[in-house]
């Protein structure tokens, strides 16, 4: 009762209190002087006012004295897929070099087509191991088929065809002979044609992976390596700039590694037992992270930057990753063969080694990311740095993918699955294969002044991406599965049986990869012919440009 | 500095340390394995027929899907009787002067692991079919098959080994479906894969990571119940089922069906554990069994189990044996094969 009559005590109060308030309030509004009138009008303008549209130019009519608006474009039809920045125009390259880098780009895209039509097919005998039963196209002899025609094949000629370009260049020189890079190409395309139809016809190497041609094959692709390395370095001799660019490090780097694991892996008299599994294990990691991994990082460090058009984040970070690669990459072979009669010790040295590339690994990417920072409004104006990009992000997470993959209780759940076969797509085809398109789309139009068509472009990207994932995250999953059910020890069979859907995904993923291809191969042939109509004069300058020809071609008639 | 700017100097010290690293992790071990490391003194070097076989195996690129590595943890123990030592891989060369040393550890078990293949699963019979066409004797396998290893054939000379091929899988062959040597030679070095024994009074190393036994399991040492058996059905997937199939139902003219068997439901119990433990080879319609319980060291508990599976399951209903029935018999068989 109390609480309801002060309640009401203080409504009364405060009506009482407003009502004074306006009256005190209508007083003065009756009573304003002619300055307070004006102070109130000036700032009710204040706060309506709105620009003319007319404050630059004033009445004038509009005038781009210095040219600064330019490609104005009106959007008259609704767009399906955003426009992408064109291919800027380069000063042109020596015709001779360029017929040599689109021969070697050339190569590889059939390589790419052959190797995962292959590996396409692979992927369907999973699923129907009884679509066919002929022995050139059984299982075990198209398997090293596949991934040797995509690493010696397609990665390689792809990554030395862009070498072509990048070692000259960052030298400031010519290239010192083309025709020795004509004799690399034609030996190495010699060897993976050589080696294809042996490992059909089941002649190998004896079961090591990527070491299934034998040495006279693999010779072939030594000897044409040995070439070109000894034109680059020639190049790089005469080279015009004071210090060697990082991207020549890693490309020479690169060069010279695969030569030494190559040699020592197939020198024909040696090798029995055990040595050849060490062998095996060193061979097979120094391929893929020394000859793949550390020229496609070269490549980078050149073609990075200049699509940005900034300088690499920091030269030191790439000076750091390179001898950190090499120091750690180098004792992680064995690490395919934890738990095996190879030395334990060797074992650890391996494990060890494999977490020490989280340095390299983290400091190639934080240098890549950084460079991207800042200029990340480049990367939706542009057709190719969304390929740049993934490859940066597969680098970062594909590598530690194998680091996580080493360790001893890691293996007992993953080893001899699936997983390893999803990693090395994530690797091989997430790095490898996006940086090297992404490079050849970027320099491809700059030799030949073609473009291929947006849309088939993006198509590709997209198919690639999504393909890949539908391929390697059911891969990863089932395997894990099949991991834990052997270790719980039930038939092998089951676990058998458990993966028959992760491999339908599988193939379904590389049905999807594989269009992506096509598509690639479809715009490459068209940065090489497409035929575009000859513009018709349509800005100030070609208009202008066109009457000149046309006042002089009258002017001769006369 | 002077270092990087020098093109030489850059180089050769990339190389120098590349090449420095190299020959402490690969050619310094792999020298050593290769000098240190002899065959056991059990090892004997692959037959003729064996060695063709090898390349055969080789040539197919079998070591796509299958392993020969027992490595040294309990889940590998399914595939050998013990961790795999270099010593296992010692006896093995170059193939030839243009191909590698093939030791086939491989990376991948698609397949199963072959180490120890000769001891499991030895039979002609079983092997050949499966090369013919894997899913007649593994339903849901997905290796790819063999027929190119095979003839088509109107008469069988005594020499031949054809097999038995159920219709559904002849794909219009209607002849008699034969071995070739190559097929032959390649079951050849399937059989010849077997772990050596390490000589007496060597301790084989040990499996590590060893799945930890339930500790609250009781104890079974009261008079009257049964003691806890292993898994019947396991074992029999595990040892029996690729032939007999796991539906008991065996392969007609190739392996007999266990349903309803006289054998399997009688009461004669040591005709039956012999023919587990030594194999049979009574009936000529169906193919020599081999002895499964003695080649795989089936404990007296394993095969009372998987007798019991075989008593109880698919409509077979006949009593369970007890433990003691089953050692009896097996220690009388364990005293003359001693002797």
């Amino acid at each position: 009762m109390a609480l309801l009559v002060v309640a009401r005590a203080k409504k009364t109060l405060k009506w009482f209190s407003w009502r004074k308030e306006l009256n005190a309030f209508n007083e003065h509004l009756a009573n304003l002087t002619q300055e307070e009138i004006i102070a109130l009008e000036k700032r009710k303008a204040q706060l309506e006012y709105e620009l003319s549209g007319e404050e630059l130019a004033g009445k004038l009519a509009i005038n781009d004295e210095r040219g600064i608006i330019s490609e104005v474009s009106i959007a008259d039809e609704l767009r399906f897929v955003s426009q992408k920045k064109k291919s800027q125009p380069r000063p042109l390259v020596e015709p001779k070099l360029t017929k040599l880098i689109l021969w070697f780009l050339g190569s590889a895209t059939f390589w790419l087509l052959f190797g995962t039509t292959v590996g396409e097919y692979l992927g369907i005998k999973f699923v129907a191991p009884d679509v066919d039963h002929v022995s050139w196209l059984s299982f075990g002899r198209l398997r090293p088929v596949h991934t040797n025609s995509v690493f010696w094949g397609w990665a390689s000629l792809a990554m030395l065809g862009l070498a072509y370009y990048v070692v000259p260049r960052v030298s400031n020189v010519a290239i010192t002979s083309i025709r020795k890079g004509y004799q690399t190409l034609v030996l190495i395309n010699a060897s993976v044609v050589i080696g294809t139809i042996c490992l059909m016809a089941g002649i190998n190497n004896g079961g090591g992976e990527y070491r299934e041609y034998i040495w006279p094959v693999m010779a072939l692709f030594g000897i044409g390596v040995i070439i070109t390395i000894s034109n680059f370095i020639k190049t790089i001799a005469k080279r015009t700039t004071k210090e060697i660019y990082v991207s020549n490090w890693y490309i020479i780097a690169a060069m010279m590694f695969v030569l030494v694991i190559a040699f020592i892996a197939y020198w024909p008299t040696w090798q029995n037992g055990l040595g050849e599994t060490i062998i095996q294990g060193y061979y097979m990691h120094q391929g893929v992270g020394m000859w793949f991994m550390l020229f496609s990082l070269g490549l980078m460090y050149y073609f990075l930057p200049q699509q940005l058009n900034k300088p690499i984040y920091s030269y030191s970070l790439g000076i750091l990753a390179f001898w950190a690669q090499i120091l750690f990459y180098t004792l992680i072979g064995t690490h395919h063969f934890i738990f095996s009669a190879i030395p334990w010790w060797l074992q650890t040295v391996a494990i060890v080694g494999s977490a020490g590339m989280i340095i390299p690994v983290v400091a190639g990417t934080t240098n890549f990311l950084l460079t991207f920072k800042g200029a990340w409004n480049k990367l939706k104006d542009s057709y190719t740095l969304p390929f740049y990009l993934i490859g940066i992000i597969f680098y970062f997470t594909g590598s530690l993918q194998g680091t996580a993959e080493a360790f001893r209780f890691t293996n007992l759940v993953w080893h001899f699955t699936d997983f390893t076969v999803a990693h090395s797509h994530l690797t091989m085809y997430g790095i490898i294969s996006f940086m090297l398109w992404g490079f050849i789309y970027t320099i491809v139009p700059r030799l030949t002044g073609k473009e291929a068509p947006q849309i088939t472009i993006g198509a590709h990207f997209w198919l690639a991406l999504i393909g890949l994932m539908f391929y390697t995250i059911p891969l990863m999953y089932g395997s894990t599965m099949r991991g834990l059910m052997w270790m719980s020890g039930v038939p092998f069979i089951e676990s058998v049986e458990l993966m028959k859907p992760y491999w339908l995904w599988r193939a379904i993923g590389g049905s999807l990869m594989w269009i992506s291809h096509l598509l690639f191969a479809y715009n490459f042939y068209l940065m090489l012919t497409r035929k575009s109509l000859p513009r018709i004069p349509k800005t100030a300058i070609e208009v202008l440009a066109a009457r000149k020809v046309l006042i002089e071609e009258q002017s001769k008639q006369q | 500095m002077e270092l990087f700017n020098n093109h030489k100097k850059l180089f050769w010290a990339a190389l120098g340390l590349f090449v420095f690293l190299t020959l402490f992790v690969a050619l310094i071990p792999a020298t050593k394995n290769q000098e240190q490391n002899a065959p056991l003194p059990g090892y004997k070097p692959l037959s003729e027929s064996a060695i063709r076989g090898k390349n055969s195996f080789i040539a197919n690129g079998c070591v796509a899907c299958h392993t020969q590595q027992v490595r040294n943890v309990d889940m590998d123990k399914i595939w050998g009787d013990r961790p795999g030592i270099a010593a296992d891989y010692a006896g093995i060369e170059r193939t030839d002067f243009w191909r590698n040393t093939a030791t086939l550890m491989g990376t991948e078990r698609t397949g199963p692991d072959l180490t120890n293949v000769g001891k499991r699963q030895p039979s002609l019979a079983w092997n050949l079919l499966h090369l013919y066409q894997p899913r007649v004797v593994v339903p849901t396998s997905i290796m790819p098959a063999y027929p190119w290893l095979f003839h088509e054939k109107t008469e069988v000379d005594s020499t031949d080994v054809e097999i038995n091929v159920p219709q559904e899988f002849r794909k219009g062959q209607t002849g008699k479906i034969v071995a070739s040597q190559e097929a032959l030679d390649l079951v050849a070095y399937l059989q010849s894969l077997k772990q050596v024994e390490l000589p007496t009074g060597q301790p084989a190393d040990d499996f590590l990571y060893k799945k930890e036994t339930n500790p609250s399991t009781p104890q079974n040492n009261t008079g009257g119940i049964l003691p806890d058996l292993p898994n019947g059905e396991l074992l029999y997937n595990n040892n029996c089922a690729s032939c007999h199939q796991a539906n008991g139902g065996g392969l007609k003219g190739a392996f007999p069906s266990l349903k309803g068997s006289p054998i399997v439901l009688g009461d004669d119990i040591e005709l039956f554990v012999n023919i587990i433990m030594l194999g049979y080879d009574a009936r000529p319609e169906y193919a020599v069994m081999n002895a499964v319980g003695m080649n795989n060291n089936l404990s007296p508990e394993e095969v009372t189990a998987i007798m019991n599976h075989e008593r109880t399951s698919w409509g077979n209903d006949a009593k369970k044996v007890s433990v003691e029935e089953v050692k009896k018999v097996m220690d009388f068989i364990k005293l003359t094969a001693e002797k």
